[in-house]
Formats: C-alpha cells, sequence, structure tokens
C-alpha cells in the first residue's frame, strides 16, 4: 500500500481504478479516462493533487536564495501572489526538477515541486540553504485540488469561502492569493483556465463533495497526461531529468539569462551549452499515419540522425496522435517513427497542439 | 463486471473464441481486458489470407494508456477481419462479444478444448487476477 492523500476514500466511492504513482496510491481515471479529458476540455473537472510536495520558504535572504537556486528570476516576481515557472538545475545544467514559486510575503515564497522527487528536492533545498539562512518547511498537512476547464472557476467560486470569492474571481493568469486558510492560484497543468486550491486537509472532502455536486467531473492522473501532453506541457522523468538542460527540454523560456552577474546553480554549464550549435531539438509531433506514438519510441530523420520519443499519445481532443521528441540538430519538418518496427510518418508542429479548448495545429498539413 | 457469454472459449491472455456453423472460429478480446486497457483508440489489424500460429500476435489493440498484443489462440488463416474497428475502435469497449470481434479464422486443426477455458474455468481466472 502506498500514501494516500485525503481523498482517498472519495476516489474509491467515484469508482476509481487506483494505481501506484511515485508511492501514493492515485486515482488513474473514474471509468474513463477520454470522458474526463474531454470534460476538462468542455466544461470543468477536478484532479487530486495533493500527492505533490508544497514548500514554504522563509528567511530575510530568501529572494537572493532563489535566485541561486533556480535558472529562472524570482525578481520577476514584483506582486504578491505572482507565479513563476522555473527548473531548479544542478550543477552540470541538469533538470534536478520542474517547480511553481509563488510570491506569498516579503520573506516568504512558495514551491510546488513534483511528488516523485519530493526527497531529492527537499535534501537539495535544504543544502543550498544553509548558506542563505533560509529555512525550507514541507506543508504536507495541506492539500491541493486542481480544477480546470472553461467552466472550472464559475463552479468552483461555489466551493469556496464567500468572503474571498471576488478576489479569487479576479485573479489574472499565474497569479494567487491567500484566501483565509486556502491559497487559490488560477494554474494549471491542462492548456485551460482554472484554479488551483491548497487547503488544509480537513477542508479538502467537503470542497471535493461540492465540486461535484456542482457538475465537475473527478478526473485521474490519466486524463492529466493527455490534457498536459495536448498543452504542450513537460512531464518531469519523461520529457526531462538530470541528464537533458531545458535548452534541450523545450524550457529556453524558462532561463532567465539577464542579468548577466546573477550566478545561478548551472549557470555557466549552460552558457556553454547554448553557445554549441549541435543542441538537440525538442518538438512536438503529429502522426500523419494511422496508430499511436509512444514514449520511448524511435525517430528516425533521414539525412539528420535519430532520436527518441519522450512522451507519446492518442490526442482525445484532436483524435490522432500526438509526442513530443528530442531529435537531431538541424532545420527539417518531417520524420518518421518506428512503431513496431514499421516506419510512420511524422510532422514537426509548434506546441501548444490545444489551448483553451482549440486545436491549435494544422491537422491538415501539406500532402506530400 | 458482466456475466461470460456460456458459448464461448476463452484463454489466459484474455481472448475469446466462437465456433461458428460454418467451421470458423470469430475471436475477439474478452470484457476484462478491454476494461483494464480502457478506451480503446486503434486496432492494427492482420491482413487476410495471413496464416497464423498459435500463441503467435495476430492483432494489437491500443488504448488511451498502452499497447497490447492479441495472441492467436489457435493456428489457422485469416478469413476476415473486422474493418469497423478502424474507425470505431471503441466498439471492443461497448461490445466486446458482439460488434467488437476482432478477427475470424480458419482453423489449421481441430480445436484442442484441453488448451483453452470454459467460461467457468476463465472465470475462475479472473478472479483469482483481481484478488
Amino acid at each position: 500500500m502506498g500514501s494516500r492523500t485525503p481523498l482517498y476514500d472519495k476516489h474509491i466511492a467515484a469508482n476509481a481504478r487506483i494505481v501506484d504513482f511515485g508511492g501514493w496510491d492515485m486515482p488513474l481515471h473514474y471509468g474513463s479516462q477520454k470522458e474526463e479529458h474531454h470534460a476538462v476540455r468542455r466544461h470543468a473537472g477536478v484532479f487530486d493533487v495533493s500527492h505533490m510536495t508544497i514548500v514554504d520558504l522563509a528567511g530575510r535572504r530568501v529572494v537572493e536564495f532563489l535566485q541561486y537556486l533556480v535558472a529562472n528570476d524570482v525578481a520577476k516576481l514584483k506582486d504578491h501572489g505572482k507565479a513563476l515557472y522555473t527548473c531548479m538545475l544542478n550543477a552540470d545544467g541538469g533538470i534536478i526538477d520542474d517547480l511553481i514559486i509563488y510570491f506569498m510575503a516579503d520573506t516568504g515564497y512558495r514551491l510546488i515541486v513534483n511528488a516523485a522527487t519530493r526527497e531529492k528536492d527537499l535534501a537539495w533545498i535544504r543544502q543550498q540553504a544553509v548558506d542563505f539562512d533560509v529555512a525550507a518547511e514541507e506543508r504536507a498537512e495541506l492539500s491541493m485540488l486542481a480544477v480546470q476547464g472553461p467552466k472550472a472557476r464559475e463552479l468552483a467560486a461555489g466551493c469556496i469561502d464567500a468572503g474571498f470569492r471576488d478576489a479569487a474571481l479576479a485573479l489574472k493568469p499565474f497569479t494567487g492569493v491567500q484566501a483565509g486558510d486556502f491559497f487559490i492560484a488560477r494554474t494549471g497543468y491542462t492548456g485551460e483556465d482554472g484554479w488551483e486550491i491548497c487547503m488544509p486537509a480537513a477542508d479538502a472532502p467537503g470542497v471535493w463533495d461540492c465540486l461535484l455536486a456542482a457538475g465537475v467531473a473527478p478526473c485521474g492522473l490519466g486524463a492529466r497526461d493527455t490534457l498536459r501532453l495536448e498543452a504542450g506541457m513537460n512531464l518531469y522523468g519523461t520529457d526531462m531529468d538530470e541528464s537533458v538542460s531545458p535548452l534541450e527540454a523545450g524550457l529556453n523560456w524558462t532561463i532567465a539569462w539577464e542579468p548577466a552577474d546573477r550566478n545561478f546553480i548551472g549557470r555557466k554549464a549552460l552558457e556553454a551549452q547554448r553557445a554549441k550549435a549541435d543542441n538537440r531539438r525538442f518538438v512536438g509531433l503529429l502522426l500523419e499515419d494511422r496508430g499511436v506514438l509512444r514514449n520511448h519510441q524511435k525517430v528516425v530523420v533521414e539525412g539528420f540522425g535519430e532520436g527518441e520519443i519522450t512522451s507519446g499519445g492518442f490526442s482525445p481532443t484532436i483524435d490522432r496522435s500526438i509526442a513530443l521528441a528530442r531529435l537531431p540538430a538541424g532545420d527539417y519538418e518531417r520524420a518518421k517513427v518506428d512503431v513496431r518496427g514499421k516506419l510512420l510518418n511524422v510532422r514537426i508542429v509548434k506546441t501548444p497542439f490545444v489551448r483553451n479548448g482549440e486545436i491549435r495545429i494544422d491537422t491538415v498539413g501539406e500532402t506530400q | 463486471m458482466s456475466e461470460l457469454p456460456g458459448d464461448l472459449l476463452y484463454t489466459r491472455d484474455h481472448e475469446w473464441l466462437r465456433r461458428e456453423d460454418d467451421g470458423s472460429v470469430t475471436i475477439g478480446i474478452t470484457d476484462h481486458a478491454q476494461h483494464a486497457l480502457g478506451d480503446l483508440v486503434y486496432v492494427e489489424l492482420p491482413e487476410v489470407g495471413q496464416v497464423v500460429s498459435e500463441a503467435g500476435e495476430m492483432a494489437v489493440v491500443e488504448s488511451v494508456k498502452a499497447a497490447s498484443d492479441v495472441y492467436a489462440p489457435i493456428s489457422g488463416e485469416i478469413v476476415e477481419v473486422n474493418e469497423a474497428l478502424a474507425d470505431d475502435p471503441e466498439k471492443i469497449n461497448s461490445d466486446p462479444y458482439g460488434d467488437g470481434w476482432i478477427v475470424r479464422m480458419e482453423p489449421s486443426d481441430s480445436i484442442d478444448e484441453d488448451t483453452l477455458l470454459s467460461p467457468d474455468d476463465y472465470q475462475e481466472f479472473i478472479d483469482e487476477l483481481d484478488d
């Protein structure tokens, strides 16, 4: 038996199929992964993401510390509640984890890191924090729900304290607000609008019941994966890990190169890599033939070499197979993928594949 | 889960077989299998005329989650494939023993029932898996 979130009994009651995810017993789906996927694109769905790790940092030098710890620059967070997506790198520029940082108070920041990397992340953060007198407190007593979809905020608003409703509904994308014991942010991992809500564990079952009663669909890790893939969002441990830098994971935009004198961990290695001309491309693929692209399938680019699919699957919104892949450097638009010995045709497309319910890629393409 | 059809034979790889009046055998995957796979999105079918041997790979069913091989429960020649699955693979989810059939085969030998499972034996087999 793995760890269980405070909503485990709710998942069982909703007929969840439970799977192990990084040591946690989590819902994979509640009947149909595809229906859950569509619910988020068209209406609203709720994910229990209480397994994710919440770490609150406090200390007089916390800004200085974070400017050293991560590749993006927390100086961009000018107002309380603002969020920043970033990678935490090792000295070689390899990605230890990706995380979201919220600016909570003048000397306080909240980090949300992945569940599967909890122990190494906490150890790394605390090791680096010593020189800055920054305290890192894990908030394991908090639960987290992600309510996502075009109707998510409207429906979830009825499930939070009325006194904070207006403030929560007024949130701009990628900002959050402390609402009593709750922290509500307009963020997510699906490519749809919505909220991620941190709350005391005791409150989570009530909020869950309220959301379901309001018509929000319970959604499992399966739909979470197909939604984030369509949204072109990386999954740690699949699309990137410590052997890959943000430059080869499509995350150049998360690196703050300026100011040039900010010394963050991994900077030297990244600068050396940036100067090279043969860095691998990280791209979206659309399968033009019938079939399904899967993680680790080999991609063959004639004249350029070989690469690999890092995340592949079926896109319920596009009704075709899509993937994220790391491919050899070069200027080309087509490739082939080895699917059980057959070479199928794929076209390189710009991610996201889907955003706010709309297909963003050209699914027809030019005929060969 | 629904009751198993009593007129079929089953395998430990979760295929079912129906012996047709003309001597051919229709093959699909069980309700237990489709349930475990989840929403099906693609089926790779063999060619009509292809000869397959018992336990050999015969088709591939892919769900949103994963790809899974379908093995030939008997040796023989493929005489018909369910073309409707190309556009509607989810027929396997909605009607695994009916519209979701996968292939029809002409067996090369008489069917050895001892290597296959009766409905009761298959039920017992999946009950043990679920424990």
